[in-house]
């Protein structure tokens, strides 16, 4: 999109849903990080992944949080994908641009 | 030569002449190119490149024997290296790539409309960069000292050759393409023989989920015998943590918030074509990062177990083979104290410092021929008065795992390419951040405004020569305080830069004074807290005397908040910043 285009209110608009999914995403990235692999990681402890030789709060430490944020990341190209295209136009090229 | 080195020696002499070949077929013709890579590079291309630049010589090497000896503990690398990305990735990645000029200094010169943020941007980006690339230089010698048992100088001097080639003639754009290239033989490199080690050790040959699985079919979780094992002989169980809360808080959030500051990573974001990419880059760049990074924590314990089981209480006679291949190059110590012939391998110290080193580490008896009664080099240092009798380099974990698992000598070649691969990758981003600096931030913004881009382009790459000389020197004779400052400029960088490249995209009234006093007083604290710490008044470092009991290694975290705090103070207090910067702002908030 040229910038021309876009007006303060659209703009504004654009801004106000992209730090909101940003601050859900980064709320829950505190949340397996800090929470569960640091803060609440001995009560966590308690549980077990059925099955595996996991304890829950060991395991967001070490591998969880991991692909926890992998998957964020993924959600959040999705999310600022779709909020382009609503809030802005359409660019040229495919949805997920590889 | 035996057959391990001819390997060795076949399979890294491969990798670098396809990274030489390469860096001939995307050299760089213009500033754009050898900057930025023309910002014309592939999301998926740049994922591989970032995590290649991204995972250093100690990600490969070192990591999973960190984590192996430490447990739970050891989370705070996991999290803190991958939880950074996140940040990088939301908070960062997609407005300095729509801001779409070359550098990070040059962002904060501009948002900052001050020459001084300039200079003092460059000035934390070239100190960050050095300290990082010294230590890969290290890295590179070490992996040729021990796997090719040529001196670790020579080592150096070939790494910095073949980095020296690429990254001149090809700038970024051969940089990046080296490091796709790069990216695969180190994950390769890695991946193999953890497959091979977990489905000998749980019957599964996915690691991260052998990792949760049975050990050997005993019907115990690998995870719960493990806890048994080292808590039998002395340590904290395995999946317990010894350290503080608030301490373990610390230094995870200080080394988040660094690794997203450190500039040789996020101006790789520069160089892909649109903001849409850059994101999706950074979702591929994470996951190419994950595969290792969940590994490496099921590689600590397989390789944990699999010690404890062979060596404690073996006699020496019996040891495996590793162990004393191994022990010839110093990574492994035994000082059998109480003279019964078994390895008796408990928690504590096995024998003191000796004078003139900073750290423990075993000195040997160097005469030919003059050996212990059972065939062990015989250990110098003063025993210390516990029952442990073993000393283990970290570093083994990942370098021994081929041979513990037993696999064919190809892969031990394999393992010793793949560690010149991520130092390689890594210290060429450095070394290009470093020229980008020295040219385009420091002559070209700062000093000389009216030079050619064609002269721009040379004064890059003698930059780039001339820092790979001062590295490869620095590889050579270290100087102490570089060791120690590495394990640092990830608190450095999160006290100094991130705040400002935050505040800077989120905020439009951020003023220059509030910035750079917050960057000051930021680096300043953490700085003199660790330089106290470590250097002025090394005995007082323990939990009664920190900061709230916060180590130096996290006090990073509190120096970022400080940063924030005068920031935001004394930005009420001055004027709000020219119009030209809040439209800057609002443009970089709206993709292209």
């Amino acid at each position: 999109m040229s910038e021309s285009e876009v007006s303060p209110e659209k703009a504004a608009h654009y801004w106000r849903r992209n730090v909101r999914l940003v601050s859900i995403l980064l709320a829950i990235w505190f949340l397996v990080s800090y929470g569960c692999g640091i803060l609440f990681v001995d009560w966590l402890d308690q549980f077990r992944i059925p099955g595996t030789g996991f304890k829950l709060g060991f395991w967001f430490a070490q591998q969880g949080s991991i692909f926890v944020f992998v998957v964020l990341i993924a959600v959040y190209v999705i999310g600022m994908n779709r909020i382009d295209k609503e809030v802005a136009h359409e660019e040229e090229g495919t949805d997920f641009d590889i | 030569m035996d057959p391990i080195q001819q390997w060795t020696l076949g399979i890294v002499l491969a990798t670098f002449i396809l990274y030489i070949g390469i860096a001939v077929w995307s050299r760089a013709s213009s500033t754009s190119e050898f900057f930025v890579a023309g910002k014309g590079v592939p999301a998926v291309a740049n994922g591989m490149a970032t995590a290649a630049d991204w995972m250093s010589a100690a990600s490969f090497i070192s990591m999973a024997g960190i984590i192996a000896f430490s447990g739970r503990d050891g989370s705070r690398y996991l999290m803190g290296w991958t939880g950074g990305y996140v940040l990088l990735a939301l908070l960062l990645a997609p407005y300095l790539r729509k801001f779409g000029k070359f550098t990070v200094p040059d962002f904060v010169g501009d948002r900052y409309y001050s020459g001084t943020a300039r200079v003092v941007a460059i000035i934390c980006a070239i100190f960050i960069s050095f300290t990082y690339v010294c230590g890969q230089m290290q890295g590179v010698g070490i992996v040729f000292a021990r796997f090719l048992k040529v001196d670790v100088n020579l080592g150096v001097a070939i790494g910095m050759l073949i980095v020296f080639f690429y990254a001149v003639m090809g700038g970024m754009k051969g940089i990046t393409y080296t490091q796709v290239a790069q990216y695969c033989v180190l994950i390769f490199a890695f991946m193999v023989p953890a497959f091979f080690i977990s489905f000998q050790f749980a019957g599964n040959p996915i690691p991260q989920l052998g990792f949760g699985g049975e050990y050997k079919d005993s019907g115990q979780f690998i995870l719960d015998r493990l806890d048994g094992l080292t808590e039998q002989l002395g340590f904290t169980p395995y999946t317990s943590g010894g350290l503080t809360t608030i301490n373990l808080f610390c230094i995870t959030a200080a080394l988040m918030f660094g690794t997203a500051g450190l500039p040789h990573v996020i101006v790789r974001f520069y160089t892909v074509k649109k903001v849409k990419a850059a994101r999706t880059s950074a979702f591929w760049a994470l996951l190419f990062i994950a595969i290792l990074y969940t590994a490496a924590p099921s590689v600590a314990v397989f390789a944990r177990t699999n010690m404890i089981d062979t060596i404690s209480g073996t006699a020496y006679k019996d040891a495996p083979s590793w162990f004393k291949n191994w022990e010839e190059t110093g990574l492994v110590a035994w000082l059998d104290k109480n003279g019964d012939g078994r390895i008796n391998y408990l928690s504590g110290s096995p024998f003191e410092i000796s004078a003139g080193d900073t750290k423990l580490k075993p000195r040997f008896e160097l005469t030919e021929g003059k050996r212990g009664p059972h065939g062990q080099r015989l250990v110098l240092n003063a025993p210390t008065d516990n029952e442990n009798e073993l000393l283990v380099d970290r570093d083994i974990m990942v370098l021994a795992n081929p041979e513990i698992a037993g696999l064919p000598t190809w892969v031990i070649g394999l393992v010793a390419a793949g560690g010149l691969a991520a130092a390689l990758s890594t210290a060429a981003g450095l070394l290009l951040v470093i020229s980008t600096a020295f040219a385009h931030d420091l002559v070209k913004k700062t000093f000389k405004p009216e030079l050619s881009d064609k002269d721009e382009l040379k004064l890059a790459r003698i930059g780039a020569g001339v820092a790979v000389v001062i590295a490869g020197y620095f590889g050579m004779n270290p100087p102490g305080f570089v060791a120690q400052v590495v394990a640092f400029a990830f608190g450095l960088a999160a006290s100094s830069f991130f705040p400002a490249i935050i505040l800077g995209i989120f905020s439009k009234r951020v003023t220059k004074e509030g910035a750079i006093s917050g960057m000051i007083v930021g680096i300043a604290f953490t700085a003199l807290y660790i330089v106290y710490f470590k250097f002025i008044n090394p005995s007082a470092n323990s939990e009664e005397n920190w900061f709230l009991g916060i180590s130096p290694e996290g006090i990073g975290t509190v120096g970022m908040v400080l940063n924030l705090v005068v920031t935001l103070v004394i930005t009420k207090f001055t004027p709000p910043p020219p119009e030209e910067v809040r439209k800057l702002v609002e443009r970089i908030r709206l993709p292209e």
